[in-house]
Order: C-alpha cells, then sequence, then structure tokens
C-alpha cells in the first residue's frame, strides 16, 4: 500500500511493485482461505514427518527364527547358541518341523532353521548339513536374515574346523570388520527425515502449486487479469512467493523434527543447507508452473504433477531405493531428476558434513534447472487466449 | 426389480461412456498405471546390484589377491579405484564414488599364516543403511566361504558343514516379487480413489449434476451408479498391473485368478467407498483431489508398501488395521506368490468385508444428506 | 493525443480457429474493417458466433489476428498488446471475479494493478460502490453475491480508473432488468463525465439503441454498419402491431405470423398485441387471411426491427413442423385433461439458509398447459424458488405438490412427471446424441421398443435428424438447447421446467425457441420459465414477479402492468416490471434503490 504512494520518479519500477505486492496477497489470501490446499501443504507434512520418522523403518531387528533341533546332541546345542548372540535374529526353540512351518506360513517367524537329528553323526562323517528355510515374500528382509544366520553358522563351521585341525599348519581367518560411516547408529530414519525434506518440498512445490494457474484458467479469472497493466512475470512471481514460504515452513519443521525428534545429527552447515533447499524449492515451484500453464486443467494437472515430480521424488530419487542397484535405463532416468540431486545434497550435508566438490556440483545442477524451468514456465505464462 | 436393475446399468453404461471418451481421461486411465509398473518394477528394489568399491590393499599377497578376485567375481562389485594410501578413503566415499571401501592391512598374510584372524576393513557410505548393510552382509557371506574353503583346503577334509538354503515362494528373494503384487493393489487404489472422489464434483462443475438429480434416480442409485464403474476401472488397473507383472517381470503366479479378484473387488469396493464420501463432502475438484490425496499418503506410507508393518511401532500398527490397503497388499502378495486360498487369507478378507461395510454406507448417507 | 484519431482501426482483419476434435478451420471473422470514435458508445451486435467475442479479444490483445492491422489507441496492438493493455479496461464475458475474496479485495485488487493512487481512490471507491449499490456488501465474498450483483462488481473493478478505451462484452448476459438499467446508468454516467470511449458487444438490441454507432456482425462478416437510425432504416414501414381478438391469447396469432416467412419476417408479442414485420414484397390477401381480422396499425421501426430484416436476408427462419409436434404428443391426460385442472399447488413455502429468508412464504398454483413465468432480480428467490418446484432443494416449510405428488413424501415420483432444462448446457458433452437421449430415457424408465420410439418422435419435434453420432458438447448452441428440450420432453413429462433458457442468446434464436414453447403448451404441456428478458413475459398465459424472497404480483401480463400502473397501462413489461420492484423496494426502505447510506 504504502509502495503506491511513492513518487513517480521511477514510475514503471514502483508499479512493479506495487502490483507484484497486490497480487501476492490476493495469493496468500486464496491460499489461506482454502482448507483443502492449507491441509495438504501443511497438514500432510507434519503427518509425513511423524509416519517417516516414527512409523517407516527398513532395520531388520530381532527377527523371530524358529529353530527346530532334531538333534538332542551338544554339538547341535552348540551351533544354536551361536545363533543366540546376534542382535538380529531371536531363535525361538521347538522341536517340530510342522509346527515350524506353520509359524513360518502365517509369517509368525521370518525363517526357520533345521538341525536333522543326524546332523552330529553326520558332522563327525564331515558331511552335516543345515538347513534354512526363509520367506521370500519380504524379500529384503528375508535377504539380510539369510545373511545373518549364514555367517553365523559359518563362524561357528569355522571354529569347529579351526579345533579339527589344531596342532597342523593352521589356517586363519579372516574377519570382516565393517565402519558405518555417516551414520554410526545405522538406522533408517538418519536417512528417511533428511530425504523426508525432498518429498515435501516436491510436495508444495510442484503439486500444489500445478493447480494454481490452472484454477485460474478453469475459473476464467485470467482474461480481464490479462487486459491490464499486469506482467506475466508478476503474475508469475506473485503465485512463488506463497508457495515458497509454504515450501519453507515446511523444511523449518522437517528440520526441527529431525534436531529435536529424531535427533538425526546435522555435520554440514545450516546456511547451506537452507540455500540448496531454495533452490530446490525454486526447481519444484518451476515444475508446478510449468505443468499448470500448460494444461490449463486442474484434474490434469494434478495427475502430471504427480507422474513426473512426486512418484520419481519418491521411488527414483534413491529415497528409499538406492540407484545404484537399478537397471541403467532407469538410474539415468533417476540422474535427470533434479529431486535426485537434491536427495544426494542433503543427506551429505546432514550425514556426511560440508563436502565441497559434491556441494559445488550439485547447486549448480539445481541452479541450472531453477533457471531452466522458471524461465519456460514465463515462456509458456502468455497473456494469450489462443 | 428388472427396472432398478436396468435403470442401474443405465447408469453405469452413461459413467463408463463418460469417463472414456474424455480423450485425457483414456490417457490417465492406462499410462500411469502401465508407466508405475514398470518404472517401479525395475527402480523399487532392495536388492544389491551394483557396488562399486575401492581398493586398499596394503598387503598385496597372495590370499588377499584371491579374496579379492572371488569378490570381483560376483557380478555385484565393481572395483571403481585402487587406493595408496589412507587419506584417499575419504575421498572416495564422501563423494559418494564407491560406496565402500575394502582395507587389507599389511600384516594380513602373516596374521592368516600364523593362524591368527586377521581382520578385513570395510569403511562404508552409509548414507543409505540399508544399502550399506546389505553390502557388509554380502562381503560377509563371500569372506566366509572363503574362509570355509581355505580351513577346508589346509585341513584336508571337505566342507564341515553344508548350509542348505532355500527361499519359499521367492527362490531368488527379489524384491520385484514382493513389490509388484503389492502394486496391483496400490496403484488401482490411487486411480480408483481418484476417479471416485472427483465423479460428483466433476458434474457439479459441468452443470450436470442438476439435470441428474431431477430424474427419478434416488441418491442411492446414482451412488450405486457411480460405484460399479469405478470398482470396475479399479479392477481394471489391477489387471493392467497384474498383465505386467506376469508377462513383462514373469513373476509367476501361485494362486487362482478368481480368489485374486475377488480380494481385490471387495478392497476396491472398500477405497471407492471413501473416494464417494470424500466427493459428497468436496465443493469442488480441488477440494475432491487435494483431499484424495491426503487420504492417499497415509494409506500408501501405512500398507506395508515400502517398509513391513512389523517395522512399525505398536501404536501405528493399530492404526493400520483401518487402512484397506494393507490386508489388500498381504491377500494379492500371498494369493499371487503362495497360491492360497480365500480361507487362508481370511483375515484379510474379513476386515475388507469390515471396511467396505462402513464405508459404502458411509458413502451412501452423505450422498443422501449432502447432496441435495 | 489527435483529437479526431479514432480509438481502434482495425482493417481487413481475419481470425481463423482450428477445432481439434474435428481437424477443420473455422473463419472466426473474415475480412472485418470499423472505426470506434474516441468519446463514443460503439455496439457490435450479431447473433451467435458472430465473432464478436473474438474481435474483442483481438482488441485487447488477448488474440492474434491471422491477417490484417489492428490499431488501438494508435498502437499496433499485435506488436505491442502490453502498451495497449496498460491502458485500455476490458471486461469480459464471464468476468473472473475472486470469489473467495470479498467485493473490496477485489476492488483493491484491480485499483493496484492498475495504479491508482490511494488519493484517486477514495473518491473513486464511493462513487463506484454508490452507484452499483454494493456499499452494503464490501466485506462480502465475490462468489456469496448474486448474478446480478457479481456483473456490477465486474464493471466495478473495470472502471477502477477511467481507461482510455473500455471494451465490455455482453455485459448483461443473465443480468435482471433492473441492474441491466443500472449498469447502462453506470456507463452512460462515465461517458458523460469522463468522455470515455466504449466498445461494447451485446444481444440486446435495445441497449445497442443507445450507441452512436452500431456494426453488425454474422458469422464472422460484417451485415451493416451505422448509426442506429441507418439500421432502423431497413425496417422502415414495414412495422405494424396486430391486436387480436380479446379470447385470443396474442401468442397464437403470433406463431400464425412467424410460421409464414415468407410474408412476415418476424412477429413477437407485446403488450397484450403482437408486433410484427412484414416482407416488402407481400400479398396483402394473404396476409389479410393470416391476420384474421386482428386490428392493425403501423408503428416506428425499432433498431431491433432493422436487425431482423437484416437477418431475414441471410436466411429464413425455418417453419416449425406443427404436426410433428402434435402427432408426437400424446399427452396422458388428454381424457381426464380439463384445463383448470391445477398442476403445481405452492402453499405458503419458505426457503431458509442460516438465518437468511430466500422464499419468503409465497404461495401460488399453476394450471395445466399454462405457461407459468418466474420473474423477479438476480438475487430475489426466484431461482430458490424454481429449484424447490423441480425437487432440487428442500424447501424448509410450506406444501408444494408438482402433479400431484408431494415433494416433501413422494420426491422420485414427482419427479417423473417433469422436465427439466438448466441454463447452462448440462447434458453429457462427450456422450453422443444418441447416448445422451438413451441415458435419460433409461432414467425415466423406458427401454426398448418404446425408448427407440420415443427418441425417434423427440428427435424429429427438435430438428435432431443427422447429428445422433455428435458428441453433444461440440453441437452449436441452438442445437445444445433443443437437445436438452428433446431430453427434457423423452418421457413425456407433464411439466416442463426452463431456468433462463434464452439468456444470451440472440433475437432470432428466441424467436425459434418460444415457437417451439408455444406449440408444446398447445398440446397440454405445463410450462415454467424463468427469464430476464421481459419481453418473453408476454408469451406467458401468468407470471409472478418476486423480490426479496416475497410474491410481488401475479396475474397475466396485462393483469400485472395493470397492476404497476393502472388499467390501460402504457407501460411495457420491463417498464411494468421495474416499477413493482422498485415500489416493493422503497416500501420496505432497504432496497438498492432507496437512498444507501454507508454504516
Amino acid at each position: 500500500m504504502r509502495v503506491t504512494k511513492a513518487i513517480s520518479d521511477n514510475k514503471e519500477y514502483n508499479s512493479f511493485w506495487s502490483r507484484l505486492v497486490s497480487l501476492t496477497r490476493k495469493e496468500i489470501r486464496q491460499l489461506l482461505r482454502e482448507r483443502s490446499n492449507l491441509a495438504v501443504g501443511i497438514g500432510l507434512p507434519i503427518l509425513m514427518i511423524l509416519i517417516f520418522g516414527y512409523g517407516l523403518s527398513l532395520d531388520v531387528k530381532d527377527a523371530p527364527i524358529a529353530v527346530v533341533l532334531e538333534d538332542p546332541s551338544p554339538m547341535a546345542a552348540d551351533v544354536v547358541a551361536g545363533l543366540e548372540l546376534s542382535a538380529y535374529i531371536s531363535p525361538i526353540m521347538m522341536t517340530s518341523m510342522h509346527e515350524a512351518q506353520r509359524l513360518m506360513l502365517a509369517r509368525e517367524v521370518d525363517g526357520i532353521v533345521q538341525i536333522p537329528s543326524d546332523f552330529s553323526r553326520r558332522l563327525a562323517a564331515g558331511n552335516a548339513q543345515i538347513q534354512l528355510l526363509v520367506h521370500g515374500s519380504e524379500a529384503s528382509r528375508a535377504t539380510i536374515v539369510r545373511n545373518y544366520i549364514n555367517g553365523a553358522l559359518s563362524q561357528w563351521a569355522l571354529r569347529q574346523a579351526d579345533r579339527g585341525t589344531k596342532g597342523s599348519a593352521a589356517a586363519g581367518t579372516i574377519t570382516v570388520a565393517e565402519r558405518m560411516w555417516f551414520n554410526a547408529a545405522n538406522t533408517s530414519t538418519w536417512y528417511l527425515v533428511p530425504g523426508l525434506i525432498v518429498l515435501i518440498m516436491t510436495l508444495v512445490g510442484a503439486f500444489l502449486t500445478a493447480m494454481v494457474m490452472a484454477r485460474e484458467w478453469e475459473r476464467g479469472t485470467l482474461e480481464a487479469l490479462f487486459v491490464s497493466p499486469v506482467r506475466p512475470t508478476e503474475i508469475l512471481l506473485a503465485k512463488i512467493i506463497p508457495y515458497f514460504m509454504i515450501g519453507m515452513l515446511g523444511l523449518g519443521m522437517c528440520l526441527l523434527a529431525a534436531r529435536f525428534l529424531f535427533e538425526v545429527p546435522m555435520y554440514g552447515s545450516l546456511l547451506i543447507l537452507l540455500v540448496s533447499s531454495m533452490l530446490y524449492l525454486l526447481v519444484a515451484l518451476g515444475i508446478g508452473l510449468v505443468i499448470s500453464s500448460v494444461t490449463k486443467n486442474q484434474f490434469l494437472a494434478c495427475q502430471l504433477a504427480l507422474i513426473s515430480s512426486f512418484m520419481p521424488a519418491m521411488m527414483l530419487s534413491g529415497f528409499l531405493f538406492d540407484l545404484r542397484n537399478v537397471p541403467t535405463v532407469i538410474r539415468l532416468v533417476g540422474h535427470a531428476l533434479p529431486a535426485t540431486y537434491f536427495m544426494e545434497l542433503i543427506r551429505t550435508l546432514f550425514l556426511a558434513g560440508n563436502v565441497w566438490p559434491l556441494i559445488f556440483k550439485n547447486c549448480a545442477i539445481l541452479t541450472g534447472y531453477a533457471v531452466l524451468l522458471l524461465g519456460l514456465a514465463r515462456y509458456v505464462t502468455r497473456k494469450k487466449l489462443d | 426389480m428388472f427396472d432398478f436393475l436396468h435403470r442401474i446399468a443405465s447408469l453405469c453404461r452413461k459413467e463408463l461412456l463418460a469417463i472414456f471418451k474424455d480423450p485425457a481421461n483414456r490417457v490417465i486411465l492406462v499410462f500411469p498405471s502401465l508407466i508405475e509398473s514398470f518404472l517401479f518394477g525395475y527402480a523399487a528394489t532392495y536388492d544389491l546390484t551394483n557396488v562399486p568399491y575401492a581398493l586398499l590393499d596394503q598387503n598385496r599377497g597372495a590370499i588377499s589377491t584371491e579374496l579379492i578376485a572371488r569378490l570381483d567375481g560376483t557380478v555385484i562389485f565393481h572395483r571403481v579405484a585402487t587406493l595408496q594410501t589412507q587419506s584417499d578413503i575419504a575421498r572416495v566415499i564422501e563423494s559418494g564414488d564407491a560406496l565402500l571401501v575394502i582395507q587389507i592391512g599389511p600384516r594380513f598374510e602373516e596374521q592368516l599364516n600364523a593362524g591368527e584372524s586377521a581382520p578385513v576393513q570395510l569403511i562404508l557410505d552409509a548414507r543409505n543403511s540399508n544399502t550399506a548393510g546389505s553390502a557388509v552382509g554380502y562381503i560377509s557371506a563371500v569372506v566366509d566361504s572363503f574362509n570355509v574353503a581355505r580351513v577346508s583346503m589346509v585341513s584336508g577334509a571337505g566342507p564341515p558343514l553344508i548350509i542348505e538354503t532355500r527361499a519359499w515362494y521367492n527362490p531368488n528373494l527379489e524384491t520385484r516379487w514382493n513389490l509388484l503384487p503389492g502394486l496391483i493393489a496400490s496403484l488401482s487404489m490411487i486411480q480408483a480413489l481418484m476417479l471416485a472422489a472427483l465423479s460428483v464434483a466433476r458434474e457439479r462443475e459441468n452443470g450436470t449434476f442438476d439435470q441428474l438429480l431431477v430424474t427419478p434416480y434416488s441418491p442411492i442409485e446414482i451412488m450405486i451408479g457411480k460405484a460399479i464403474p469405478t470398482i470396475m476401472i479399479g479392477l481394471m488397473q489391477s489387471t493392467i498391473v497384474l498383465m505386467v507383472a506376469l508377462f513383462w517381470f514373469k513373476i509367476p503366479m501361485a494362486g487362482s485368478l478368481v480368489t485374486l479378484y475377488i480380494g481385490l473387488t471387495l478392497f476396491t469396493m472398500a477405497s471407492v467407498g471413501l473416494g464417494l464420501s470424500i466427493s459428497a463432502v468436496s465443493a469442488n475438484m480441488q477440494q475432491a483431489m487435494l483431499y484424495t490425496f491426503l487420504l492417499i499418503m497415509p494409506l500408501i506410507l501405512l500398507s506395508g508398501l515400502a517398509t513391513p508393518v512389523r517395522n512399525m511401532p505398536q501404536i501405528l500398527q493399530i492404526v493400520t488395521l483401518a487402512n484397506p490397503l494393507r490386508f489388500a497388499i498381504d491377500l494379492v502378495q500371498r494369493v499371487y506368490l503362495e497360491g492360497v486360498g480365500l480361507l487362508t487369507v481370511i483375515h484379510d478378507v474379513i476386515p475388507l468385508l469390515i471396511i467396505s461395510g462402513i464405508t459404502l454406507p458411509l458413502a451412501a448417507w452423505l450422498f443422501r444428506n449432502r447432496l441435495l | 493525443m489527435n483529437r479526431a484519431a479514432p480509438a481502434l482501426i482495425a482493417s481487413a482483419i481475419h481470425k481463423r480457429f482450428l477445432i481439434k476434435e474435428t481437424g477443420k478451420t473455422v473463419h472466426a471473422v473474415t475480412d472485418i474493417s470499423l472505426e470506434v470514435q474516441t468519446g463514443s458508445l460503439t455496439a457490435l451486435v450479431g447473433p451467435d458466433g458472430a465473432g464478436k467475442t473474438t474481435l474483442l479479444r483481438m482488441a485487447a490483445g488477448l488474440m492474434k489476428a491471422d491477417e490484417g492491422t489492428l490499431q488501438v489507441l494508435g498502437i499496433d496492438v499485435t506488436a505491442d498488446p502490453q502498451a495497449v493493455q496498460d491502458r485500455i479496461s476490458y471486461m469480459p464475458q464471464r468476468f473472473g471475479l475472486y470469489d473467495d475474496l470479498s467485493v473490496q479485495e477485489n476492488l483493491d485488487l484491480y485499483a493496484d494493478l492498475h495504479g491508482v493512487t490511494q488519493a484517486m481512490r477514495k473518491e473513486r471507491y464511493a462513487r463506484l460502490l454508490e452507484m452499483t449499490h454494493l456499499a452494503r456488501f464490501t466485506d462480502r465474498p465475490a462468489g456469496k453475491l448474486s448474478g446480478g450483483m457479481k456483473q456490477k462488481l465486474g464493471l466495478a473493478c473495470t472502471l477502477v480508473r477511467s481507461p482510455e478505451l473500455l471494451l465490455l462484452d455482453e455485459p448483461t448476459v443473465g443480468v435482471d432488468p433492473l441492474s441491466r438499467r443500472e449498469l447502462w446508468e453506470i456507463v452512460q454516467q462515465m461517458i458523460d463525465d469522463e468522455r470515455l470511449t466504449v466498445l461494447v458487444s451485446t444481444a440486446y438490441l435495445d441497449e445497442a439503441e443507445r450507441c452512436a454507432r452500431v456494426f453488425v456482425l454474422h458469422e464472422g462478416k460484417m451485415l451493416a454498419e451505422g448509426t442506429p437510425g441507418d439500421i432502423r432504416q431497413r425496417a422502415l414501414n414495414l412495422c405494424y402491431v396486430a391486436t387480436p381478438a380479446a379470447d385470443q391469447p396474442p401468442r397464437v396469432l403470433q406463431a400464425r405470423l412467424l410460421d409464414d416467412a415468407g410474408s412476415i419476417i418476424d412477429a413477437v408479442p407485446q403488450g397484450g398485441a403482437v408486433r410484427f414485420i412484414r416482407r416488402h414484397e407481400v400479398d396483402q390477401q394473404r396476409l389479410d387471411a393470416l391476420l384474421d381480422g386482428a386490428l392493425v396499425a403501423a408503428v416506428e421501426a425499432r433498431l431491433e426491427d432493422g436487425f431482423m430484416v437484416l437477418l431475414r436476408e441471410q436466411h429464413d427462419l425455418e417453419p416449425l413442423d406443427t404436426e410433428v409436434l402434435e402427432t408426437a404428443h400424446h399427452p396422458k391426460v388428454e381424457a381426464e385433461g380439463d384445463t383448470n385442472e391445477v398442476i403445481i399447488e405452492v402453499r405458503n413455502l419458505v426457503r431458509k439458509f442460516g438465518d437468511f429468508t430466500a422464499v419468503d412464504n409465497i404461495s401460488f398454483s399453476v394450471r395445466r398447459g399454462e405457461i407459468f413465468g418466474l420473474l423477479g432480480p438476480n438475487g430475489a428467490g426466484k431461482t430458490t424458488t424454481f429449484r424447490m418446484l423441480c425437487g432440487l432443494l428442500p424447501a424448509s416449510s410450506g406444501f408444494l405438490e408438482v402433479a400431484g405428488f408431494n415433494l416433501r413424501h413422494a420426491r422420485a415420483v414427482a419427479r417423473r412427471n417433469i422436465g427439466y432444462v438448466s441454463q447452462k448446457f448440462a447434458l453429457y458433452g462427450d456422450l453422443s446424441v444418441t447416448e445422451n437421449l438413451e441415458f435419460f430415457g433409461s432414467a425415466y424408465g423406458l427401454y426398448g421398443n418404446r425408448l427407440r420410439e420415443r427418441i425417434g418422435i423427440v428427435m424429429r419435434q427438435f430438428d435432431l435428424k443427422g447429428k445422433e453420432v455428435s458428441p453433444s458438447g461440440q453441437l452449436p448452441g441452438g442445437f445444445k438447447q433443443r437437445l436438452a428440450m428433446a431430453v427434457a420432453l423423452l418421457h413425456e413429462p407433464a411439466v416442463l421446467f426452463l431456468d433462463e433458457p434464452t439468456s444470451g442468446t440472440d433475437p432470432q434464436r428466441r424467436r425459434e425457441f418460444w415457437r417451439r414453447i408455444t406449440a408444446l403448451s398447445e398440446i397440454g404441456t405445463t410450462i415454467i420459465i424463468t427469464t430476464h428478458f421481459m419481453e418473453e413475459a408476454e408469451y406467458c398465459d401468468r407470471i409472478v414477479i418476486q423480490d426479496a424472497g416475497k410474491l410481488l404480483a401475479l396475474g397475466t401480463p396485462g393483469e400485472v402492468r395493470a397492476q404497476a400502473h393502472g388499467k390501460d397501462s402504457p407501460l411495457d413489461m420491463e417498464e411494468a416490471f421495474i416499477s413493482i420492484v422498485g415500489q416493493s423496494r422503497q416500501n420496505n426502505g432497504n432496497g438498492p434503490l432507496a437512498k444507501e447510506t454507508r454504516p
């Protein structure tokens, strides 16, 4: 309001600001008056933080394993003792294979270790066998369980072999000592919560904004607006500003939750994190506005935004699934997505610290995308009806 | 009765025509499911297929070389760098060039020959702790078998212990085998919910709803006429994903199609009930879409599709009892992979029946009380 | 700027559109040249699809002409649309108010965008709010305003500053006569006070009478141009008023005249008589036979008469095949057919929204075969009443019976007896004509041979042959309306409800429409209709006028006119309407016509 009073030595400049302020105020009012918008812009991020932080975990801890001990010998009991040491599995002793299979079918146990009745006899003969069954309906969990049990049994076997060859030119055994960098707690929360920032930014930036221009086209509010001194850039900026603020609010919530609720460490610089988040938010807004201006239809815009930004951000950015493990074509698609670079950057900033080459590279890519997409949004937003 | 059926059939026919005659709709009803099932089929995997690593071998003995050769022999591990000094480790890990560095100390072979245990150090980038954990497991397995081979060679005996491993229903333990059956339910839910939620709002915005309301159709009939086509389209979506799973990814189906579709129909009914309820309370398409999305997110996250329900805290596990998708995914996976019959998955069928028994009457009640 | 320089110069403009669905190119504007003089009011008139809106959009820089040059305020608008948009104001047909913003916020937005200073605003707002009678509603969200108020707010937003050129695209569509008059007063005042240059497109020819210059467009081409006098000239000495015998409703004579396109160019009911234009070369005997002894007097030509003459030169109105209509319709009631039978009974009907009473204790009844008009300003409760009658809205209290069924208890049965045509095209646009008919037919319980037979009949009745497989949404406007009527009459309802069926349509299509309506009523269909064209009230047997939820007048058009100004009232229907509503508002002391003071 005050701006309009300014004297006109710099008239065009002043009227730009007064129009922008006015349009932005309009957008903010509309945003605040539509409850469904706020529900998705603010409510959904809170819900997602809580679900991801508390609800979702990929870690295997204390997986129940049925151990069917058909051989009562001390040797067999020794094998089982080796299993009990692991933090990842918790063996349940039973005697009937039938019962164990029932439990596995009901998915009450993740696997069955069967030590047959002739175990000790065959061990003496040098061809002992242990059967390990896992349930394939949760493949990743089954793989982990299988690996741990295999490991524990092999360790036991080695100890056995060592004992057997006592005195001779012994073969020492190789041990594996791992050091998990950047995630000492080895918990998926540490990488899910920073990744959530990417999802929430995409949600607010691309999904919500995809509807805003389309809505104006559908409701016919643009025709009169176009025939006024307002410039397309001003219309776009006015749409960007409120959603940018909502996005930053989401970022703030994520950071607070990461710090205080989930105690995810942050080794990198907060400033860089903020700057790169803003960059990515601009990229997301660019995507949303381009979709919106091109489709001019809320339903299409919403579907397109989901398919082209939100789903990929969740599935292809390395958020849940490591891009290293996917086929080349999909990896290339993943590396064409801005979300992938932001994901990498933000995890590094949280968990690894200021890795400058990576910061420079990814920020440069994000800046490139932001310029490209916002430029494209400006290009497709023209005051034309045909 | 004939009259009633005839009128409902006519309503369904109209609904299907209106949906499929719109070219944008035709695209949206086929392509997203198709693309997503391909994309997720390939991308959504926790299986290790490619682990770039760097080697820092300070021993360079015969044993270490043999061990590394074993690792390189797998298709999974690819050496991207051979480091000279410890100070190089940070660089390759931080930049993400290598997921892990294998460090073999200078006294490695010496220790082994002395009958001591010799450590192989793994330094892992655990920014994705899941991948890192799997990699450790994999290397451990390689090392274990290497040890066993060495020990039996030295002792001259056969392998002391044979572990015979079998995985039920998914012999190679591929994530894809679990995920695609899960998608059969989830993708169809997204589309069915969205379509159902928009069904009334769209007619309201197009002005056709009044014309429909002045006909003798009762609100309940209108609801049934919207529910049936949406359920059909939901099942069509499921079929698309099922085809991709069967014919593209060639995941063998153990169960019967009839059982599968009975379960899916129940599930789609429950989600369509939810969608129609949203529809009745939304004033316009924007609200319908946003509220649907607000619902879809937690439904999918708390369904066990991406992360197992069993890993959730107790309280959330209780919340998931209200989630039809949770039961549908379990049902589809079991019928598809394990080939069980309806009786075995009765613990999924009954909750789905209960949820449909709540959402559909809720939609009917809202239709009756909110539309006029 | 040069004193005499025209505000807008178009020379040889062409505009073509590619229709995506059919791949055909449509000529929206063909070789149009025109000039708009500075400081004058200029009108674009013409039937639907004449290219009026396209022309205005091109002038506003929203579309590019394919050929020709278009200069606005001395600027080539194709080259620099922004420079033009900085200086003009434009009110599109559907002014895009932001529904969730209040009246004041909408005004502020446009004032900010047009760079109106705070000092200027104070005076301007006061004036605009007073003229539009919106002062009391500044805090109300625009979405909650009635249609007329919205339109006035749209105009106010357009006029937050004095533009060098004002473009108005059908500013009064769907606006009641009262608001229409007020809107024009605002524009006129602006022209008088600020020498505003205005280019307006309109389907109301009486509005075009006010203009200094009129351009008549037809199918994208310029048909005629000149002062309103020049256009009137075309109907000089051809216009008459015929007064039929007292027992005969004028619409019967009107229909007869209209059906003889060889002798008659146009005929409309007016003040209990029929106004008609004869052809230049007409067989007097034939005319006399047509008139059947009615009293005839020559009258002055109006702009509308000139316009109709112009249009008839393009193509004739096809006479309605009334035979099809009559043989087709089997009014189930003929046997018990008693024209005095009451078919709609409304007693003490009330509808409240929260603490706002939209319909306040109204009672009336409609007899079988009547054409019954619901009239009233925007926001008067007319739409609410209408929606209650066709069962789209439950009443708060009162008695409501349609075709012998109480809408409270037997809504579904009552609905079997009504047909409904909404204001906006409300059929499934992607479905073909036949598919729409089949669907709605079965909705009313028709199937098999019976359904096919009925579809065949209404297709003939409403001239839909040849369009069976076309998607309904892509039919031209006239076809859409006929299809909507066909759908509504498929199940042979006793009552047909029509909600502003003629809003925004040109005089020619209105004639066609009413010709069908009168034919329908002749065979016993009861018709309930709302309209903002007061001349159309003349087609009705009886009308009600409603305002502020209350019933102000009820009776034949003649009786209502008499109520407004005593017997043999010289007022036409529109004047009578304004007088009745105005009086009522004055008595209540709270209507917009009463002196407005801001709290």
